[in-house]
């Protein structure tokens, strides 16, 4: 068990101009759970190959506990790695391909008999332990790759988008077991996943990656709640946030001519970023075209547009909607960003308490 | 890097910007994601290949260039500087000329024969269900026959006193003379030749007809009444990119391959017998002494094989690639 | 379903019949005497003289090649098989597995220096391979007759397209286990391709045992003689004799071709994978 700690990290490809990663720095507390997240090609996972050792770091430091990493092989890192596609040894039973890598480390057999005993136990994997992979399922494939990263007893886990291989309901269920597998061997744990609901629901932390930049590190309250940037707006949360352009106005937020709530900010145009599920229909407020409804059952998502800008509100009741309908949202959950930049503006409104409508 | 536009790519479309292509594309894209880096061991793992393909593919190739430049005494008491003369004389001579002739005529009759009844008996054998694997197993066996032998099997067949193939040609009146008479030669050639590639061609066939996937096979079924239409617009398109592949290993095969047969057939007595370029080189050189002017046909035979394998390794390449 | 033709069956048993039947008079001919393969043509049906000439061939030393038996022979080809075929595939799959797994200066040089033996057949290098032979003693020799037929890049380019299909993972989570460059080939790649060295050894065995013109060239020494060799000698007996030993000549044929043709016929399946995947 260790702390990690990145400092400006950076990677550029020979014959590249542009960086894959560029300038991150993240600190990791021991066992704490942080997971990469961002869109395909964003970097995060040449990012966790750099912390495993499978790529070269070009550019700052990665310590793992107090040891500089940069020039060790990954073997030597202490760390365990979770791959998408499992990687396991096909030829070796479940039992070898968790042993292989303490064989390989010389540790004494009674002790590789024993750790793999326990993890077989812990992953409810002992009825397999003699079998090959192919002769398991997806999910027990899986636990076999959590068992081979659990008897290595590393510093860190590293997790390579480990559930994308599985199907929808499995992958739930997994995400549970990583979850309190992790909790229980307090292991310090990066793990890395496109899947914004995965990183929402197992992290400690999120880092979200956007072209080999970080984006924002935090909770994932606070980063669903105070998103840095646009880009983050839109990633976390589903559906993703409407961002619209609008202006400011004597301290409102003007919305294709009409005012939408106060915010203390000087005039200007601004994006303004509005989550499905803050926004309410109102009897007065700004008049949005009902374009089409998705009936999820316990709820509704209407779609509809504000002049020629999309937009969508959740919708609790069941009534039949009007060509027309009118919106309205709490002063505390407009988001504004910069026009320009899609930094997130800080307004004096937002802590306040939602005022009474 | 790989990356050319799109426009310069179509633009040269000649062998040379192609080959070019291809071993650009070799290198750029890295073979493996992760790779070790270590200066010696990789050389560890090359040497024993390295050593014999430098030994016994280079060393004697640069000989063949070197020698064909040269005229060898023929007891042995050192060689002349002669240029392109070997060359030039290997071109220009009726019996090589004819040979050359022989060896074209020969690739396509015994490529068109084998390739054609092979493709038959692909389709066929993937039609039926009763009795399909033993007809497999009939017709794969005999791949494994060596050539030689299917020459003197052949030739048993083609004997002149007692051969089938002699009888049933004399009822219909022709005197069937292997060995003496030019055509009579070249037809038993031919048919052995056949006879030793359609199982090749049939394995080749057959998987890939099998690897048509079910559902194409199902929509062609649902769009085409006829199945001579089907096989003509579905299987046949289908099946193009291992026709071509066979086409380049067939006249590989006819070319060099039926050394053996030929040898057995022939029985180094060339008098008035037809034989492909290979052969000649053999002859010349073992039973002719004629070094130089052997090893200056090598050469030419190297620049058609070369040719003929660049296309071959092309198609490789993009049939590993594209499934 | 599509309905079944009699024509598809006929076309098949004529094919079938057409590449078979030859084989199985050669097979059925060998156990005539040679006066009635003379005298009646080539034989359908079983002999009687079966046990008598394949004991000949076998053993006898003066049968038709003067000093060696087809014991000889067949030992012969069986070492020139299995010596190729096993060759080939360590030489080729340490090579493909350099040139895969490894990024070190000359690798593209190397690459193309190894794959343009795909462009010259031996046929057409024969007369200075000789040479080179001679030169190096290594005529009639076991070496000189297995070692410079490795020297193509067919196992090799096999092995390479093999070891490009195996995921990256697997080399990643090997070094995450502490598995050097050795260690990886041996603990994992070479178990993997345990089904593809099957299959290539098959395609190579035949390859090997069905060699004509190199042992043709490399041994003078009867006592290295292979099966094949000795069809050339069989038939150089031939001419001036009265009655041609068509028997013994069959029997030849047929020791020939039994092993390689079994080989196809029991591994088929595995011979028809390898064959198409590796593309000769």
């Amino acid at each position: 068990m260790a702390h990690l700690s990145l400092t400006n990290v950076g990677k550029t490809y020979g014959g590249s101009a542009q960086p894959a990663v560029a300038d991150v720095n993240i600190e990791i507390r021991d066992g704490e759970f942080i997971v990469l997240v961002g869109p395909s090609g964003c970097g995060k996972s040449t990012l966790l190959r750099m912390v495993a050792g499978l790529e070269t770091i070009t550019e700052g430091e990665i310590r793992i506990g107090e040891r500089l990493v940069n020039k060790l092989d990954p073997a030597e890192r202490d760390i365990a790695m979770v791959f998408q596609n499992y990687a396991l040894y096909p030829h070796m039973s479940v039992r070898d391909n968790m042993a292989y890598g303490l064989k390989n480390r010389g540790e004494r057999k009674a002790v590789i008999e024993e750790r793999v005993a326990e993890a077989a136990r812990m992953l409810e994997l002992r009825p397999y332990l003699d079998r090959k992979p192919r002769a398991l399922s997806g999910g027990q494939r899986q636990r076999v790759a959590m068992g081979r990263a659990i008897v290595r007893q590393p510093s860190a886990f590293l997790f390579d988008e480990p559930l994308s291989n599985l199907d929808a309901k499995l992958r739930v269920s997994m995400r549970m077991e990583i979850r309190k597998l992790q909790k229980r061997l307090g292991t310090t744990s990066l793990y890395v996943t496109h899947d914004q609901l995965e990183a929402m629901t197992l992290a400690d932390r999120l880092v979200v990656l956007n072209g080999g930049r970080v984006e924002q590190i935090g909770a994932p309250l606070e980063v669903y709640r105070a998103p840095a940037s646009t880009f983050v707006a839109s990633f976390i949360g589903a559906p993703a946030m409407s961002l619209l352009d609008a202006h400011v106005e004597n301290g409102q937020v003007m919305l294709e001519g009409h005012a939408l709530a106060p915010v203390a900010h000087a005039a200007g145009p601004v994006t303004l970023g509005l989550r499905a599920e803050d926004l309410r229909l109102t009897s007065g407020g700004v008049p949005m075209r009902v374009d089409h409804v998705e009936e999820l059952g316990a709820q509704r998502i209407v779609h509809g547009t504000v002049g020629d800008q999309a937009l969508a509100i959740i919708d609790t009741s069941e009534a039949l909607l009007p060509e027309t309908v009118h919106l309205g949202v709490a002063p505390s959950r407009v988001h504004l960003f910069d026009a320009r930049t899609g930094r997130r503006i800080e307004t004096a409104t937002q802590p306040v308490a939602v005022p009474a409508e | 890097m790989t990356d050319t536009p799109l426009s310069l790519a179509e633009a040269d479309s000649t062998l040379f910007a192609r080959l070019r292509r291809w071993w650009s594309g070799e290198t750029a894209t890295p073979v493996k994601r992760v790779q070790f880096d270590r200066p010696l061991t990789p050389w560890m793992f090359l040497l024993p290949q390295l050593a014999v393909v430098a030994i016994f593919f280079y060393w004697p190739s640069v000989q063949a260039v070197t020698s064909s430049f040269y005229l060898e005494d023929p007891f042995g008491f050192g060689a002349t500087f002669v240029g392109l003369d070997n060359y030039t004389e290997a071109l220009t001579s009726r019996g090589y000329m004819s040979t050359a002739a022989f060896t074209a005529f020969f690739c396509v009759v015994v490529t068109a024969l084998s390739l054609g009844l092979g493709l038959l008996l692909a389709v066929k054998a993937d039609k039926v269900i009763r009795g399909a694997e033993t007809y497999k197993t009939l017709l794969i066996s005999v791949y494994a026959i060596a050539p030689p032998v299917a020459g003197l099997i052949g030739m048993m067949f083609f004997d002149m006193h007692m051969g089938p193939f002699t009888q049933i040609a004399a009822w219909f009146g022709h005197d069937l003379r292997v060995g003496i008479d030019y055509w009579d030669t070249a037809t038993a050639l031919i048919v052995i030749s056949v006879w030793k590639q359609i199982p090749y061609n049939f394995i080749f066939f057959l998987s890939g007809l099998q690897s048509v996937p079910v559902s194409v096979r199902e929509a062609a079924l649902i769009d085409a009444k006829s199945g001579w239409r089907r096989f003509c617009d579905i299987t046949l398109p289908l099946l193009a990119p291992t026709a071509f592949f066979l086409l380049v290993i067939n006249i590989t095969y006819t070319m060099f391959d039926t050394f053996p047969i030929i040898d057995v057939i022939v029985k180094d007595k060339p008098a008035n017998n037809p034989m492909t370029l290979v052969y000649k080189v053999y002859l010349d050189g073992f039973k002719g002494n004629d070094i130089g002017g052997s090893s200056a046909q090598s050469v030419i035979l190297m620049v058609v094989v070369a040719l003929l394998t660049v296309l071959q390794f092309r198609f490789l390449e993009r049939r590993v690639h594209y499934g | 379903m599509q309905k079944i033709k009699p024509l598809d069956h006929l076309i098949l048993i004529l094919g079938a019949l057409f590449l078979c039947v030859p084989v199985v008079m050669a097979l059925m001919s060998s156990t005539h005497a040679a006066i009635d393969i003379h005298s009646n043509g080539l034989y359908i049906t079983p002999g009687s003289h079966g046990a008598e000439t394949y004991t000949k061939v076998l053993t006898s030393r003066g049968g038709f090649t003067g000093d060696v038996t087809g014991l000889l022979m067949l030992t012969n080809s069986m070492i020139m098989g299995l010596g190729f075929a096993v060759g080939k595939i360590v030489l080729s799959m340490m090579a493909a597995y350099a040139l895969v797994y490894f990024r070190f200066r000359f690798a593209t040089l190397i690459f193309w220096a190894i794959f343009a033996t795909l462009l010259l057949p031996l046929e057409v290098r024969i007369m200075p391979s000789y040479q080179v032979m001679s030169e190096l003693h290594l005529l009639n020799t076991y070496t000189g007759l297995i070692v410079p037929l490795l020297a193509s890049a067919t196992g090799t380019f096999f092995f390479r397209q093999f070891f490009r299909s195996v995921p990256d993972e697997l080399l990643e989570a090997a070094r995450i286990d502490g598995a050097g460059p050795v260690k990886f080939f041996i603990d994992v790649l070479v178990p993997l391709s345990r089904t593809m060295m099957s299959a290539i050894f098959i395609i190579m065995f035949i390859y090997g045992w069905n060699q004509y013109l190199w042992p043709l060239l490399m041994t003078t020494d009867e006592s290295f003689f292979t099966l094949m060799r000795g069809i050339k000698s069989i038939l150089q007996v031939w001419v001036g004799s009265q009655i041609p030993d068509y028997n013994e000549a069959f029997a030849l044929a047929v020791l020939a071709m039994v092993p390689p043709v079994a080989v196809v016929v029991i591994f088929q399946r595995m011979f028809i994978k390898g064959l198409t995947e590796s593309d000769k």
